[in-house]
C-alpha cells in the first residue's frame, strides 16, 4: 500500500466526508480510528442506526465486492471486520435501546465432526458487516446443537459449513431433522464450505450454496427479501 | 533469539528477533564484476549507484558494499563508495573488505551503526577487526574459518563460530553484535554443502543464540538453474534458523522464497508483505474501495 501517509484530524471533516473517512479506515482494518470516528457520529447526534447502515454497513459492503474479486485477501478481511466489530460493539448497546430494526437474525455452526471455522468466522462476521444479527454456535454441531440453537433465538436463517468431505453428508442430517420437526419451513438453510457445491446443496434441500463470504451476504440478503415479499403478498 | 540491530543516519534495521528475513543486497561488488571493476577504478560510480536503488527498490534491507579492485586504493575506494551509497539510499549497510585498513576507512566515514564483513577465526584477523568493530560501535559478521581453512566437520565449523563469539566479548562485544556466517560451499562440489549448513545454523540459533547471515548463491556455483536451487536453499536455511543473508534481491525466485518465509514462520504480520508484493499490481485502485488515495496509517 501507499507509502504517503498523512495524519487526518477526523473532527476536521464534515459528516459526509466523516462517513467516508470511516469505509476507508473500515478498509484499511483500522480498528482505533473506526471507533474514533463512530464515537464523532455520535457526538454530532446521529442515530445509531443510521452509522450502522451508512458508515459501517455501507463499507463493509465495499469491503466484500473487492473481496469477492479477488482485490482484497482474507487477512485483510479479518482486519476489517474486526475494525467493524470494534464500531458494533459501540453501536449494539445503543440499537438495543432504540430498538433499531436488523435485516435479519442468523444461527451459524459447523457441522458435527468438522474443527474448521475459518470460512464460517468470515462469514460470520461479513453477515454482521451486513447488518445481520448472527449467532456463532462454534465448530463440531451435532442435530441437537442445531435445534436448540434454532429454539433459542428463532433465526431467519441458519448457516452451517463443512471443509471435509466426510462431514459434509451431515448437513442432510440437520436438514432431515428440521423436516421431523415440522421447522424446516421456518428458516432459510445456507451452506457453505470448500467441498460442497451447488448440485450438492440441492441435492440434501438446503435453500442456497455459498461459494464464499461475499456470496454468503448476497443470498442471505437476496433471500430474506424474497421471504418478505412472500409474507407480503400472503397476508395481502 | 537475540537481536542484532544495525542503522543508518535514519533507519533501523532489526536482523532476528522473530523479525522478517533481512535481504543483504549483494550486487555492489566489483568481484567478478570486470566492468564495474573498471568503472570504480575510473571513479564511475552510475553502476554503483543503480544497483543500489534497484536493490532497495527491490525489498532489500540492507546493502554490502565491497570495493576490491585488484590494485587500487580500496580504502580510499571503500569509504567513497559508502559516503557515496548512504547519499542515495537510507538502508544501513555492511561494510566488506577483506583489508582491514579498507574497513577502518569505511567505518570512519559511515554514518549509524555498520554491520563489517567480516572477520573469521584467524588469530591475526580476530585482533585486528574486533578493535575496529568495538572502536566504532559496529556489528560483525563472524565466518566459521580459522588458520586451518574451512573445515567439512560441523562440529569445528560450530567451534570457530564459538571462539569468535568469544574473543568478541573480551573485545566487549555483545553476542547480539555478532552475524555468524556458516560458510556456504558449491553444493556441486561438496555433496553434504547443504546438509552441513542447516545443521550449524540450528546448532549455532540453539547453543550460541546467534543471528546468521550468508552468501547463499555459493550453493548453486556450477549447476544449472541457480536461482531455483538457491531459493529452495533459503526456505530451506530459513526453516533452520537464517535470519538474512547476502544476496540477489532482484532476482524473483530468491525473493519470492524470502517473503514465502517470512509467511510461513509468522513474521510477515496479516502478511502485508506477501500481499504487496502478489497482489495483481493496479486492483486496488480498480476496486470498488478506490478512492483519491487519503489512506493513512496502517492496521497494526
Amino acid at each position: 500500500m501507499s507509502g504517503e501517509q498523512e495524519d487526518i484530524d477526523l473532527r476536521e471533516l464534515d459528516d459526509p466526508e466523516l462517513v467516508k473517512q470511516i469505509q476507508d479506515d473500515l478498509y484499511d482494518g483500522l480498528e482505533a480510528e473506526v471507533r474514533e470516528g463512530v464515537e464523532i457520529l455520535l457526538e454530532r447526534g446521529w442515530e445509531p442506526y443510521r452509522i450502522l447502515t451508512d458508515a459501517l454497513v455501507e463499507g463493509m459492503r465495499i469491503v466484500g465486492v473487492d473481496f469477492r474479486d479477488g482485490i482484497l485477501f482474507v487477512p485483510e478481511v479479518l482486519l476489517s471486520a474486526n475494525a467493524m466489530k470494534a464500531g458494533m460493539a459501540i453501536l449494539r448497546p445503543l440499537l438495543a435501546e432504540t430498538g433499531a430494526p436488523t435485516i435479519g437474525k442468523v444461527v451459524i455452526g459447523t457441522v458435527k465432526g468438522d474443527i474448521h471455522d475459518i470460512g464460517k468466522n468470515l462469514v460470520a462476521m461479513m453477515l454482521e458487516g451486513a447488518g445481520f444479527e448472527v449467532v456463532d454456535i462454534g465448530i463440531n454441531c451435532d442435530v441437537d446443537a442445531y435445534l436448540r440453537a434454532l429454539e433459542e433465538h428463532q433465526p431467519d436463517i441458519l448457516g452451517m459449513s463443512a471443509l471435509l468431505t466426510t462431514t459434509m453428508p451431515y448437513m442432510k442430517t440437520v436438514i432431515e431433522a428440521l423436516h421431523k420437526h415440522g421447522i424446516r419451513e421456518r428458516h432459510i438453510v445456507l451452506v457453505g464450505g470448500a467441498p460442497l457445491n451447488e448440485a450438492f446443496a440441492e441435492a440434501i434441500g438446503a435453500d442456497a450454496y455459498c461459494r464464499d463470504a461475499a456470496v454468503a451476504v448476497e443470498t442471505a440478503k437476496a433471500l430474506i427479501a424474497r421471504r418478505h415479499n412472500q409474507l407480503a403478498g400472503a397476508g395481502a | 533469539m537475540s537481536e542484532t540491530v544495525v542503522s543508518s543516519a535514519t533507519r533501523e534495521v532489526v536482523i532476528g528477533g522473530e523479525r522478517p528475513f533481512v535481504m543483504i543486497g549483494e550486487r555492489i561488488n566489483p568481484t567478478g564484476r570486470p566492468r564495474l571493476a573498471a568503472e570504480m577504478t575510473a571513479g564511475d560510480f552510475s553502476t554503483v549507484e543503480r544497483d543500489a536503488l534497484a536493490q532497495v527498490e527491490a525489498g532489500a534491507q540492507m546493502l554490502d558494499v565491497n570495493a576490491g579492485v585488484p590494485l587500487a586504493d580500496e580504502p580510499a575506494l571503500l569509504a567513497r563508495t559508502v559516503e557515496l551509497v548512504q547519499s542515495l539510499v537510507d538502508v544501513p549497510l555492511s561494510i566488506d573488505s577483506s583489508v582491514v585498513a579498507a574497513l577502518e576507512a569505511g567505518l570512519r566515514v559511515y554514518r549509524g551503526k555498520a554491520l563489517v564483513n567480516s572477520v573469521t577465526g584467524e588469530e591475526e584477523r580476530l585482533e585486528s577487526v574486533l578493535p575496529l568493530v568495538r572502536k566504532y560501535g559496529a556489528a560483525v559478521i563472524a565466518i566459521c574459518n580459522d588458520e586451518t581453512g574451512i573445515s567439512e566437520d560441523p562440529e569445528v565449523r560450530f567451534q570457530v563460530a564459538r571462539k569468535i563469539v568469544e574473543r568478541a566479548a573480551d573485545h566487549g562485544i555483545p553476542r547480539a553484535d555478532v552475524v555468524v556466517d556458516p560458510l556456504v560451499m558449491p553444493a556441486g562440489a561438496v555433496e553434504r554443502a547443504g546438509a552441513t549448513v542447516f545443521r550449524l545454523l540450528r546448532r549455532l540459533r540453539e547453543e550460541l543464540g546467534v543471528n546468521t547471515t550468508c552468501g547463499a548463491s555459493n550453493i548453486s556455483f556450477g549447476l544449472p538453474n541457480r536461482r531455483g536451487l538457491n531459493a529452495h536453499f533459503l526456505s530451506m536455511a530459513i526453516a533452520s534458523g537464517l535470519t538474512s543473508a547476502i544476496m540477489n534481491p532482484l532476482h524473483e525466485p530468491e525473493r519470492q522464497a524470502v517473503l514465502a518465509a517470512d509467511v510461513l514462520m509468522g513474521r510477515d504480520p496479516h502478511c502485508r508483505g506477501w500481499l504487496a508484493r502478489y497482489r495483481e499490481p493496479g486492483s486496488l485502485e480498480q476496486g470498488a474501495g478506490r478512492r483519491e488515495r487519503r489512506r493513512r496509517r496502517q492496521a497494526g
